[in-house]
């Protein structure tokens, strides 16, 4: 687990950077902390090790997601020049409590342990909470982590009451220890597990945003920075689906009939409300906020399913879904820059001004709503076959007919870029940071759409 | 090889186009397409009607999921994609009066179009069906959107969800028939061909495929995105949405369904043909009251494809094979019919027949093109549209007397409308519209003939096309009906 020491060191580092002002190096050296423990990381592959007193557990699972949150964190690093300093003085902090979210995102991915999982939830939640608030002067902003840290403490609470209650029901807090007693049927009581197993639920869907337990998401993701939304709806909620999967997947293997039904009753509201909401936007971020949300819950149908590969599956439609949704918030900066809002109507006349732009922004719509040769329909293709492989059908009429409507909102995005006429067609000037970011998105969502295969059977 | 070479020549054709810039993308864009037409005919020369699927091509794609490129040819596949290859270059030169903004994306959409379509028609894997089924529907939802008319953005988008839908059902179809195949799974046709599926199963499969091809085609009551998107997206896409697309729905159902879910068809097959024949009148008798043009061969194209549907739907040998000859006269039919009538309104400024008439003393050639074309969708003999409409209507015919009674309708109904156009366009006293009307262009007239002569000489000697796709029918049928109980 040498990349969470290196990422924690180059935090440390860099806020005394930001102390002495070397405000230049901030961003050279918050890569190379992402790229060396990336390298570290992937150097895992293949050998399962445990760390900590086997609090932490790294397998190729662990190994996938945790590679993908660093290339995520450093896309949006890349996005981040300049634009930190737009907002505040201090910049270096923003950098170190990102550092330290995706410390804690990685601890979600690797725990053992429900305490590291809770631990993990923490260090992560309350980098969070500032980074909502940190542009300290703005209304929507501060309402942001206001209400984020109150229904993020509230939603800790019952992670932590339910983590207990296993515990009591139990006797560890080891995940694979909890697996044994239930298979072995070492239960004290059941109703404090069934107990337990709610509680847990419910605090994981507010931390991956799945309605009912969605109703902060949106103000948050609109009032935060458009970068902390990304990465709170990139980052985040990968590690929190990780998580969410890990845990099911794992410990309570044999209680199916107890918690699929609450998942799939969650899946079905996540749908429902994400795509319905979303459908009636006129503001891009929301938009997104709202994509986000109907994209956990099409994610969380790997969790119901629980079929050979679907953990993989869940991968790849969290690693489509990331680079897409980094794409889009890219173009959301460029655009906010120039027009100074996100609403939809502010794209219009962007495929005649900045055809480059639109294209890549056309792509990522394309990904997201899962048009084939792109990363987004093979990730909703591997979702959908799994769930068929397991008869859902009503679980499947009603993530197409979502698909359909998202199809519908994307397409907003991608009508309005080319059919509608702008006054204003002045060009923007796209930072080289912006073009790294989009063409390697573009490059990676096409290839992953033609020849998926690199990513499929990882484990 | 050359089957690969079909589905990916366009392909690179059209990222080739991207690059280019300015006057000459149009003519590059022709000379690909004529260069996939020479690819087409070489298969032709090579094809041998009666031994099945050929030039095969089968290599792995995504192996962890079973999915292969695999796609050949045989008689039914081969007379669609050389109707591609046909009109794609007739569609591409019929624009070369218009000057497009940003023309390289008009055509490199354009071609990547070609290639979902011939990927559609070669494709033996469910996956690349359903693939090359969204790449075509893409790039005409852009071309739609971005170069047609001012109600176009709306209308597309409406088109759009619509038949996206009808896919993602699709796709569940194709993934539910994947997992029932034995073994590690695998998408191949033959395998799906293979299955055991109980009548529940079929059932299911049926109605999931049926939905998405009848919105393609369209089938009554799913028709309502076709008459407006027809008549908002600029002339040549709505020839590649009548011309070639809607062919997809019908070779869809031909090559997919039916043979999949045989026992389903039989069951529901009546149903499915009562509702194209309530299509085939509905159709003309909104056609007969319209008065826009385009909008009116958009009915007059519902009221066919109602009973091409129907004749693919009977499961006899007349019905298929009139179905075949049928979609490749109505294609070229409606591609010449859609191209007078974008001439009419370039050279006019209206296309609606209370504006227009006189014409045929100021264009004569163009005048007696369109009495040609008309003739051969009103299905004279001699022209391509007889023979098909005759095999169609002996098949409702031999099903049940009154489908063939009512179907025949299409014919007087369809001369109707047909000559009700003609004469309130091109006959009558000239005004001050129609004053401006001139004879036809060099390229206008290159794509007519072209038309009138494949319409004439189909009507006069439709042996060979019959020929062609008369095994890969026979097959087929044999393959349905040994599975129907």
């Amino acid at each position: 687990m040498i990349a969470l020491v290196i990422l924690i060191i180059t935090a440390l580092v860099l806020l005394f950077a930001g102390l002495y002002h070397f405000n230049k190096a901030l961003l050279p050296l918050s890569l190379l902390g992402i790229l060396s423990a990336l390298v570290v990381t992937i150097l895992d592959w293949n050998q399962p090790k445990y760390y900590f007193a086997e609090t932490l557990f790294i397998d190729n699972f662990s190994v996938a997601f945790s590679s993908l949150l660093l290339v995520s964190t450093g896309l949006i690093f890349l996005l981040s020049s300049d634009y930190f300093e737009k907002i505040s003085k201090n910049v270096a902090e923003y950098y170190a409590l990102i550092l330290f979210a995706l410390v804690g995102a990685l601890c979600l991915i690797s725990y053992q342990n429900l305490s590291m999982l809770f631990i993990g939830i923490e260090i992560m939640s309350v980098s969070l909470y500032i980074l909502a608030g940190i542009r300290k002067n703005d209304p929507f902003s501060n309402e942001a982590a206001l209400k984020y840290f109150l229904m993020g403490s509230f939603a800790t609470g019952f992670l932590l009451f339910g983590i207990a209650l296993l515990y009591g029901a139990t006797g560890t807090f080891n995940i694979e220890l909890i697996a044994e007693s239930i298979r072995e049927g070492k239960i004290l009581d059941f109703s404090i597990l069934y107990g337990g197993i709610l509680m847990v639920i419910i605090g994981l869907s507010f931390k991956v945003s799945a309605a009912p337990f969605h109703f902060w998401a949106p103000d948050v993701y609109q009032g935060s920075p458009a970068l902390i939304t990304a990465f709170m709806s990139t980052v985040v909620k990968t590690a929190g689906i990780a998580a969410f999967y890990k845990l099911f997947a794992t410990s309570f293997i044999g209680l199916e009939q107890f918690w699929v039904p609450v998942i799939t009753v969650i899946v079905v509201i996540t749908l429902l409300v994400g795509n319905f909401t979303a459908a009636y936007q006129l503001n891009f971020k929301r938009l997104l906020a709202y994509s986000s949300i109907s994209n956990a819950g099409y994610m969380l149908i790997g969790i119901v399913t629980l079929a050979a590969y679907s953990s993989n599956a869940v991968f790849f439609y969290a690693a489509a879904y990331s680079i897409a949704t980094i794409m889009a918030f890219s173009v959301l900066l460029l655009i906010k820059n120039k027009t100074g809002n996100t609403e939809i109507e502010s794209f219009s006349g962007l495929g005649k001004s900045n055809p480059g732009l639109a294209f890549a922004l056309t792509i990522s719509m394309c990904s997201l709503a899962g048009i084939p040769l792109t990363a987004g329909f093979f990730g909703k293709f591997m979702i959908f076959s799994s769930a068929i492989s397991q008869q859902l059908v009503w679980l499947i009429v009603i993530a197409v007919i979502n698909s359909a409507i998202g199809i519908y909102y994307y397409f907003k995005v991608i009508k309005v870029m080319y059919t509608s006429e702008s006054p204003d067609s002045n060009t923007i000037s796209i930072p080289a940071g912006y073009k790294i970011v989009l063409s390697v998105g573009v490059a990676l969502v096409l290839i992953l759409g033609i020849y998926p295969d690199l990513l499929i059977r990882l484990f | 090889m050359i089957t690969a070479l079909l589905i990916f020549f366009p392909i690179l054709g059209s990222l080739l186009l991207l690059l280019l810039k300015g006057e000459s993308v149009k003519k590059i864009a022709l000379l690909l397409v004529l260069v996939e037409f020479a690819i087409s005919i070489a298969a032709a020369l090579r094809f041998v009607p009666a031994s099945g699927t050929q030039f095969l091509l089968d290599i792995p794609w995504i192996p962890a999921y079973g999915i292969h490129l695999k796609a050949g040819i045989d008689g039914i596949s081969l007379l669609l994609v050389l109707l591609t290859t046909v009109l794609v270059p007739l569609i591409i030169l019929s624009t070369f009066q218009r000057n497009f903004k940003n023309p390289a994306a008009f055509y490199a959409l354009l071609l990547f179009m070609q290639a979902g379509l011939i990927g559609v028609f070669v494709a033996l894997d469910g996956f690349l069906f359903y693939v090359s089924w969204e790449i075509a529907l893409i790039p005409i939802y852009f071309i739609s959107a971005i170069w047609g008319d001012e109600n176009r953005v709306n209308v597309t988008f409406k088109f759009f969800v619509y038949t996206i839908f009808g896919s993602l059902l699709m796709l569940i179809a194709i993934i539910y028939l994947y997992l029932q195949t034995p073994g590690t799974h695998t998408y191949d046709l033959q395998a799906f061909y293979d299955l055991n599926l109980t009548l529940s199963q079929q059932t299911f499969v049926f109605w999931a495929f049926f939905i998405a091809f009848a919105i393609k085609m369209p089938i009554f009551p799913l028709h309502t995105w076709q008459p407006d998107t027809y008549t908002s997206a600029p002339a040549a896409g709505t020839m590649l949405l009548a011309g070639i697309m809607l062919k997809m729905g019908i070779y869809g159902a031909i090559r997919w369904l039916m043979p999949i879910s045989p026992m389903a068809w039989s069951q529901n097959s009546y149903i499915i043909i009562d509702l194209c024949i309530l299509g085939v009148v509905y159709g003309a008798i909104i056609a007969m009251v319209q008065n826009d043009m385009k909008r009116l061969v958009a009915y007059s194209s519902l009221s066919h494809v109602g009973l091409i549907a129907a004749g693919a739907f009977s499961g006899n040998l007349n019905g298929l094979q009139g179905a075949m000859i049928q979609m490749i006269s109505h294609g070229i039919n409606v591609v010449g019919m859609f191209f007078v009538i974008d001439i009419i309104e370039q050279k006019t400024g209206s296309r609606f027949l209370r504006d227009l008439g006189g014409m045929a003393t100021k264009a004569k050639t163009l005048s007696i093109c369109f009495m040609i074309i008309l003739l051969g969708s009103v299905a004279l003999p001699f022209t391509n549209g007889f023979i098909g409409e005759f095999l169609l209507l002996k098949s409702m015919n031999d099903i049940n007397i009154w489908y063939g009674a009512i179907a025949g309708l299409t014919i007087i109904l369809g001369a109707v409308y047909m000559f009700r156009m003609y004469q309130k366009s091109m006959l009558g006293e000239l005004n001050s519209l129609t004053e401006k009307m001139t004879d036809l262009k060099w390229n206008e007239k290159l794509v007519l003939f072209t038309i009138v002569f494949l319409i004439i000489i189909i009507g006069v000697y439709p042996q060979p096309i019959l020929e062609v796709s008369k095994y890969a029918s026979a097959d087929l049928l044999d393959l349905i009906h040994s599975r129907e109980y």
